[in-house]
């Protein structure tokens, strides 16, 4: 049966030698990388220069030309109201989210968007994070496209364990926007564990501490004999090494108006003092102290850091990743001692004073031996090797942040808690408050916090049609259920009627299926094609599964079928066949129909057959065997 | 088991033909199955009883897990991507339900028709437990040294292992009224362990 398993349900489509291997991507707040895996190697795919890292940072012309990577982060200087960096830290966020972050950010905001997803100004455009995240993923494409000689139309994406449920809709848009399938959508420090337990042969429990531009990852996983189970995770999705180039850039920026005594900061200074402020950060890795300078409008200004400043300054947030690590930590319900290794993941984790107060926290020296920017990319594509070729291994992961509803008085009812292994459906029931309530607005919460304005707002939706009844007579059962990708849907039913109601979930922050229609439109040429050619690979899929069904019950029962019926079966194999080759979506349609028609009396024969043979005695036990039961 | 064999058997979604109930997969065409409705026991393969090998109980749900989770079915039709991820559901869930001893009491005295409403017990009407439990949550209350916190932290783990031999003993013996009384008592002592090994962790973090 296993082998039945592993043998592809399809034979190859006929574009499929000229589809290039499923890619990972690790779509990071400072930089994104892309890589393959084949036959279990792994190779990070670097552009000519052997360079594997392609900033995160996009340039949009006035003449509309869009740049991305290391030629968009040259013109920050030179034309910061053209260039996006950082958008990662604004996906599935709304505007009033935005107040914490308030100073932090390099763009401007367009403010007359009211409520929804945050919109940005650059270049006289107004463009959705998920816009910039879509136009990253395209020279991602692209490299990988490149240096496969093919298309690349399908990919596993990383995202920070701790993205909410908006962040993750936002992610999966954005891919769906640069022509990319989103294959799975695999958590940071998953992937990152997948990658260093798989070279390492990794076993028992470890951690992974993930340091990014813009977010933070702990998760504490258990490995073992090719399983990847997540005990436990946590983090910050707004915490990371931009904020300590903020911090050095304030700096940089206050020394600096002391010399000139200038007011106000202008764009350009801003963007170059942070620019500097990395560079600042970055070579104090290595050295003990530097100097640096900012010049805009031939006003150049010098500032020394040494380290130990350095590190003062980055002190509280390094602090507090390491409280969350100790909550994590205890979520596991493990000790400190039973952990077998840290992890390292994330451009961030390079500074000494990570390292030192990880190995402090850990009482063990980190491991590094993984590039920290490539492992997560190296990662994904293993899993993107896994869910198309197959595999041995297997990742469990689980819910980051509990989810929960809106009741009386503001207070948030849980309905999953934090930690629980995905996928996974769990319900509540709910009541009416009125005599005669036959509406009720359920409001979809996402975090720790008791009361509801403490946590994310996911969506709002009005369940109606509940049938007249008595206050609190009412069964209201609400069911959340997080699939693999760790994305929820919500469903609502009276449970004392049956009314089932289908609800349209609006999300609080995403974009709506209207805007996403738009978008695609705008966004691709050959849009229709697109859409034409994924929803006849979908009908293929299910056609081919049919035919294969149909051969196999042929192999088993084929004596319950006369000359003539086998003959009109095999008809209307060779039709879906002929119609699948001609690729014609309705002609696929109306074959399979066909096929289910000619093969109507032979499924009856055969359920005829496993009943009466059912009844002639068998034992229960013994059927399941014959039957493929457990 | 007594239903009789036909009502075990139905039709496979995928090729027609006859398949048992409990299949995961259709022994002539391969095509996943849905998870049905059987018990967390029978789901995860092993024999009813409160004294589970956690071990083997884990061994079990891996192996399950590994043919039925979504990424084995990520480029197969949205049928049986579907199907795939309500039988990888199913499994969480039993897996969970089992794993923990408290929830493991209370789902097998359930099972054996004997249910034990642990969400109702807010109001505890068992005067003893609740004078226990009181003293118990005071003297934490009290505690500050991080060794008077450490040695109550034993403790109270010491009596959560206590009490699940007891809940052992009652289900083998058939006591279920008993091992209903002993579940009950064990979430008070489980919750009281927990805050306990809580406030040792913060304790010991403290310079």
């Amino acid at each position: 049966m296993l082998l039945q398993l592993h043998e592809p349900g399809e034979s190859p489509a006929p574009h499929e030698s000229e589809r290039g291997l499923a890619v990972g991507i690790d779509l990071g707040t400072t930089n994104s990388v892309v890589a393959l895996a084949r036959d279990g190697a792994t190779e990070v795919l670097r552009d000519a220069d052997g360079k594997g890292l392609i900033p995160s940072v996009v340039y949009y012309g006035d003449d509309g030309a869009v740049t991305v990577g290391a030629d968009a982060r040259r013109m920050i200087l030179e034309a910061p109201d053209h260039v996006v960096s950082s958008v990662k830290r604004l996906m599935g966020r709304g505007t009033e989210d935005l107040k914490t972050l308030a100073g932090t950010l390099p763009y401007t905001l367009d403010v007359a968007a009211d409520g929804g997803m945050v919109r940005l100004k650059v270049a006289g455009r107004t463009l959705t994070p998920v816009e910039v995240s879509a136009d990253i993923l395209r020279a991602v494409k692209a490299r990988a496209e490149e240096a496969q000689g093919k298309g690349v139309d399908r990919a596993v994406v990383t995202v920070p364990a701790y993205f909410d449920d908006a962040a993750r809709t936002a992610t999966k848009d954005a891919a769906r926007l640069a022509g990319l399938e989103v294959l799975r959508l695999v958590n940071e420090p998953t992937a990152a564990a997948l990658a260093y337990g798989l070279d390492n042969a990794a076993e028992g429990l470890y951690a992974v501490y993930d340091l990014g531009g813009g977010t933070f990852d702990i998760s504490i996983l258990r490995m073992e004999k090719g399983v990847f189970q997540v005990k436990s995770t946590g983090g910050d999705a707004a915490l990371g090494g931009d904020d300590i180039d903020h911090a050095i850039a304030e700096r940089f920026l206050a020394e600096r108006h002391k010399e000139h005594g200038i007011e106000s900061i202008t764009a350009g200074e801003a963007k170059q003092a942070l620019a500097a402020a990395r560079v600042a950060k970055e070579c104090l890795s290595g050295r003990a102290a530097g100097d640096w300078v900012i010049e805009v409008d031939g006003k150049p200004s010098r500032h020394a850091m040494t380290r130990d400043e350095l590190e003062s300054l980055a002190l509280p947030w390094v602090d507090k990743t390491m409280a969350i690590c100790r909550g994590v930590i205890e979520d596991a319900g493990i000790e400190v001692a039973e952990i077998q290794g840290v992890v390292l993941v994330g451009g961030s984790t390079r500074m000494p004073l990570v390292r030192r107060k990880v190995r402090d926290l850990f009482g063990r020296e980190p491991l590094a031996d993984i590039n920290p920017d490539e492992v997560v990319a190296v990662g994904a594509a293993l899993q993107a090797e896994a869910l198309t070729i197959g595999s041995d291994t297997l990742l469990l992961d689980v819910t980051p942040l509990s989810l929960g509803i809106e009741t009386m008085g503001g207070i948030v009812e849980k309905v999953i808690p934090r930690n629980t292994p995905i996928p996974v459906a769990m319900a509540q029931e709910f009541t009416t408050y009125q005599d005669g309530q036959t509406a009720m607005a359920i409001h979809v919460l996402q975090g720790e916090r008791e009361m509801v304005d403490q946590n994310r707002s996911l969506a709002r939706f009005v369940l109606r049609g509940i049938p007249n009844m008595a206050a609190g007579a009412a069964r209201i059962r609400v069911t959340f259920t997080v699939d693999a990708d760790g994305l929820l849907t919500v469903t609502a039913s009276e449970a004392t009627t049956g009314v089932e109601q289908q609800v349209a979930v609006k999300p609080s922050y995403g974009l709506t299926e209207d805007e996403m229609a738009n978008m695609l439109r705008d966004s691709l040429v050959n849009a229709k094609d697109d859409m034409a050619s994924r929803l006849f690979a979908e009908t293929a899929v299910e056609a081919r599964r049919s035919v294969l069904a149909v051969q196999a019950a042929l192999g088993a029962d084929s004596d319950l079928l006369s000359e003539s019926e086998r003959q009109d079966i095999d008809a209307a194999i060779a039709g879906v066949d002929r119609a699948i080759a001609a690729g014609d979506r309705d002609a696929v349609t109306a074959a399979s129909e066909g096929l289910e028609a000619a093969t109507k009396t032979f499924a009856e024969r055969r359920m005829d057959r496993g009943i009466r043979a059912a009844l002639a005695g068998m034992t229960v036990e013994k059927l399941d065997d014959a039957l493929g039961g457990e | 088991m007594n239903a009789p064999a036909a009502a075990q058997i139905v039709s496979c979604w995928s090729c027609k033909g006859p398949v048992a109930t409990r299949a995961l997969f259709c022994s002539v065409c391969g095509a996943v199955q849905g998870p049905g409705t059987i018990d967390h026991f029978t789901r995860l393969g092993i024999a009813p009883s409160f004294d589970l090998d956690l071990d083997a109980l884990q061994r079990q749900y891996f192996g399950f897990q590994k043919r039925l989770h979504p990424d084995r079915f990520a480029s197969k039709s949205s049928k049986e991507k579907a199907l795939s991820q309500a039988q990888a559901t199913s499994l969480n869930e039993a897996y969970e339900a089992l794993k923990d001893p408290l929830k493991r009491a209370a789902y097998l005295l359930n099972h054996l028709g004997h249910p034990v409403d642990l969400t109702a017990c807010g109001t505890i009407n068992d005067r003893e437990l609740l004078m226990e439990q009181m003293e118990k949550r005071e003297a934490l209350a009290e505690a500050t040294s991080p060794d008077q916190i450490a040695k109550l932290a034993m403790e109270a783990e010491s009596e959560v292992i206590a009490c699940q031999c007891h809940i052992s003993a009652a289900i083998n013996a058939s006591h279920l009224e008993e091992a209903g009384h002993l579940t009950i008592r064990l979430k008070y002592l489980a919750k009281l362990a927990e805050e306990a090994r809580a406030k040792k962790t913060r304790a010991l973090r403290l310079p």
